[in-house]
């Protein structure tokens, strides 16, 4: 089962978009560097999606590395663990990644960046039972580092009446420009695929899968060589966007489709990122929780793009200064993808556990487009992986007719961005989407 | 990243990032770009007609882009609306389609009356591009047939057609000199092949033939476009050049184009095999009248063309059909305008039956 499967014809999707520029050649060669150590960390309280964790240290209190700042605060939530050694200084609000402030606990390093003493043992995790293993991962904070943040011990508890059949690790980061998780793959392999293991192992899952996109021979070719150890599948998949979209994924590698409106769980899949895997492999084996996380800060105007190794709560700015600054001033600081990612108006925005990226955008890259009516070219149809018809739907939404939007499946947008990329009328058609799904919300909850 | 180049090194000031939402960044593909592609595949008919018809098509292709220009402006004008839609170059390229569809001798009124049709009558009062529902230069095309019958199908052959290709109905040739001495009237006019055609088929006792039209050398003529019709849909070879490229360009859905003409071809050829009397053959079908500019250039206008594939295929069947139940049955000669303007009333009808389903849907259960 652990051959390499990379069938002729590679494995994809129907639907997608090929963005013409992938920018990924100003990192993916550049190896992970270790940030150095800063003297404050920002960090977010609420960092996982559903409940947000309950703040367990005051001001004045010190703490040791991988001491725990938040208790998870219900079943869907994660824990929050010190990124260094220091004292807290204050609990109050920093500029979070959806441009509001939020809560956050400020920490002052002590620079000695001791671990605390309070952590598990490592596991080996071929002997541990199936409960230890899940147990670690919540005591650990771990969520989808991909960019979803869902709480990764609940993906791994599927109710039972959900049969699994198949884990798969999604290595495709089909976004443009980041490389975060393409080093991963190529620097450590070994945490990835053991990473991958132990979620078979806690499902109880033979069927261990990883898709990566073509584009990245060499983390195909890292991964392949320890493959066969931990019984996994590596699987390349064509370099298309949105390829790591959980069932655009799926599909790509199962031929299942999740039913709509549905979990991949329906299609007998849990999905995950590569980061989280590796995430997974620290908590297990290390017994260290979630505190750093490989960060790309990019874009055509930084002096020296990189990928780096960087602790929870370090402000953006810090990965600007490590990147030698920029060329020219920027017009957007994105955290994540320019697909998917959001714009941020503060450099103070720390990272989180999902920030796989830190993208500039600046001169020629910044055009304010001006919409203007649909043509019904049906670039958009063509390029929506969910085979929605986005160009029709948003003349529905400007026209306020919610219903007809809900009618015609507005809520499987994805919100990946391929039809705004494509459509040549240059429609804000994702945020057509999102009004729609949020109008459909507000209504279904009356 | 030491300190000492750490002051040299120029930092973001923060202060004006532009919030915006995702996707940022964006393919370089706009409307304009579309629409000067699909007016550069127009150039090789527009040369075609300079050549087969001289100065008056270079007359009648200005005039006409230029009021289909105007006529925009001036309702944008009107309207009070910023003139930005100009530049994305719709309403020439409309232009352009209509002067394609007007006979070399239209006069110049015409041409204005037409181009002002197209974007106001067209275009403009279903709320701009976009919003109509009919292809505007058809719209202009049809309404002048039907308000200038006369104007609009009088033939006058001109330019390098005035001394070749000139035959009369009846399949006679005759020569500029012959027609002067046979005090001809002043205006020559002729018939298109399917004038033509539809000539030979009123004789009588259903003997007709059309052998004096389908020979081999008509068929070379009729494919380079030495013939008689609209400036633009003559030369098949110039509209080939141009539909092959748009279609390798993906700038019109390929489906309606090919399954448009193959229609025509089956459709011709069945009627032809069962009443050779009826209908010429199918090759002449598909090289004379206005097919390959309608299939290529008119009917797939993405604005009123269905969007999914399975709706191109049957919306360039429909055409097929309806053309030829309008050349074989019909009271015109000609069913190419016709029956697109047909199929683009249906549009949102198609678009509605060949909904897409979405990426794993399954149908509830009531
Ligand atoms: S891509 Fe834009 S212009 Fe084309 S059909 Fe979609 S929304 Fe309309
Ligand atoms: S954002 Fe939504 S509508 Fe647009 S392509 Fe993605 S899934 Fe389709």
């Amino acid at each position: 089962m652990s051959e390499r499967v990379i069938p002729p014809k590679p494995l994809s999707f129907p639907g997608g978009i090929h963005p013409a520029k992938d920018g990924k050649g100003l990192t993916e060669h550049k190896a992970v560097e270790k940030a150095p150590l800063l003297e404050d960390y920002v960090v977010l309280v609420s960092q996982n999606v559903g409940a947000p964790p309950k703040v367990t240290v005051k001001k004045g209190d010190a703490v040791k590395k991988g001491d725990i700042l938040a208790e998870a605060g219900g079943f869907v939530s994660a824990a929050l663990h010190s990124p260094t050694s220091g004292v807290i200084t204050d609990i109050g609000e920093a500029p979070g990644p959806m441009g509001v402030n939020v809560p956050a606990i400020f920490i002052k390093a002590d620079g000695l960046d001791e671990w605390s003493d309070k952590l598990p043992a490592g596991l080996n995790w071929r002997e541990a039972s199936a409960d230890e293993l899940k147990s670690r991962i919540a005591s650990s904070g771990i969520v989808g580092m991909g960019g979803a943040a869902f709480p990764t011990h609940v993906k791994l508890s599927p109710p039972p009446d959900k049969k699994i059949d198949c884990v798969i690790l999604n290595g495709a980061e089909c976004e443009p420009y980041l490389t975060a998780d393409h080093r991963l793959m190529v620097e450590t392999p070994e945490r990835v695929l053991a990473g991958a293991a132990i979620m078979g192992k806690i499902l109880g899952v033979e069927n261990i899968a990883i898709g990566v996109e073509l584009n990245k021979p060499d983390a195909i070719a890292a991964l392949e060589a320890r493959a066969q150890e931990y019984g996994v599948k590596i699987v390349g998949l064509k370099v298309q966007y949105p390829q790591g979209s959980e069932k655009q994924l799926i599909y790509a590698i199962t031929g299942r489709c999740v039913p709509t409106g549905g979990l991949p769980m329906d299609a007998g899949c849990v999905v995950q990122n590569v980061a989280t895997a590796a995430a997974i492999y620290d908590a297990v084996a290390e017994g260290h929780p979630l505190i750093e996380r490989v960060v790309t800060i990019t874009g055509d105007i930084v002096v020296n793009p990189g990928n780096y190794l960087v602790r929870i709560g370090t402000p953006v700015i810090k990965l600007v200064e490590w990147a030698s600054g920029v060329k020219s001033e920027p017009r957007k600081l994105i955290l994540g993808g320019p697909m998917m990612g959001f714009a941020q108006k503060s450099y103070n925005v720390p990272v989180s556990k999902n920030t796989s990226g830190v993208l500039l955008l600046g001169g020629a890259e910044i055009i304010q487009y001006e919409s203007s009516s649909c043509i019904r070219c049906g670039m958009c149809v063509r390029g929506c992986p969910m085979h929605l018809s986005p160009g029709p739907l948003s003349m529905l939404i400007e026209n306020e007719k919610f219903d007809l939007a809900g009618q015609n499946h507005v809520m499987d947008c994805l919100e990946c961005g391929a039809c705004a990329y494509a459509c040549p009328a240059h429609r804000p058609l994702v945020q057509h989407m999102r009004r729609a799904k949020a109008e459909i919300r507000r209504a279904g909850k009356k | 990243m030491s300190e000492e180049n750490k002051s040299a090194i120029m930092m973001p000031k923060a202060d004006d990032l532009i919030l915006s939402s995702s996707p940022h960044i964006h393919s370089d593909v706009n409307v304009r770009k579309i629409m000067l592609k699909v007016i550069l595949a127009l150039v090789p008919a527009l040369i075609a007609s300079v050549i087969f018809f001289g100065w008056d098509a270079v007359r009648v292709i200005v005039i006409t882009a230029l009021s289909a220009v105007v006529a925009e402006g001036l309702w944008l004008w009107l309207a009070k609306r910023p003139l930005t839609p100009l530049r994305d170059l719709s309403a020439l390229l409309t232009g352009l389609l209509l002067a394609m569809n007007l006979p070399s001798n239209a006069s110049w009124w015409i041409c204005v009356v037409g181009g002002f049709l197209a974007i106001w009558v067209g275009k403009q009062v279903f709320g701009g591009l976009g919003h109509n529902i009919f292809n505007p230069a058809l719209v202009a095309r049809v309404a002048l047939l039907i308000a200038l019958p006369a104007a609009m199908t009088t033939w006058t052959p001109t330019g390098g057609l005035l001394e070749k290709n000139m035959r009369l109905p009846s399949g006679e040739n005759v020569s500029i000199t012959t027609v002067a001495e046979s005090e001809a009237p002043a205006v020559i006019s002729c018939a298109t092949p399917l004038g033509e055609a539809a000539e030979l088929k009123r004789t009588p006792n259903g003997a007709a033939t059309f052998a004096p039209i389908t020979e081999k050398s008509d068929y070379v003529k009729y494919f380079l476009g030495e013939r008689l019709g609209s400036l633009g849909e003559t030369s098949c070879l110039a509209l080939l050049i141009g539909g092959i490229a748009l279609m390798f360009m993906k700038l019109i859905k390929w489906q309606i184009p090919i399954f448009f003409i193959a229609t025509v071809a089956v459709f011709t050829a069945i009627v032809h095999l069962c009443a050779p009397a009826m209908t010429p053959p199918p090759l002449f079908h598909l090289l004379t009248g206005g097919l390959l500019l309608g299939a290529f250039f008119m009917a797939t206008d993405m604005v009123t063309s269905p969007m999914t594939t399975g709706g191109c295929i049957l919306f360039g069947v429909g055409c097929g059909v309806i053309t030829c139940v309008i050349r074989i049955w019909g009271g015109y000669p000609e069913g190419v305008s016709f029956s697109i303007l047909l199929m683009n009333a249906l549009v949102p009808l198609i678009d509605r039956l060949f909904q897409l389903r979405p990426f794993g849907y399954v149908r509830k259960r009531a």
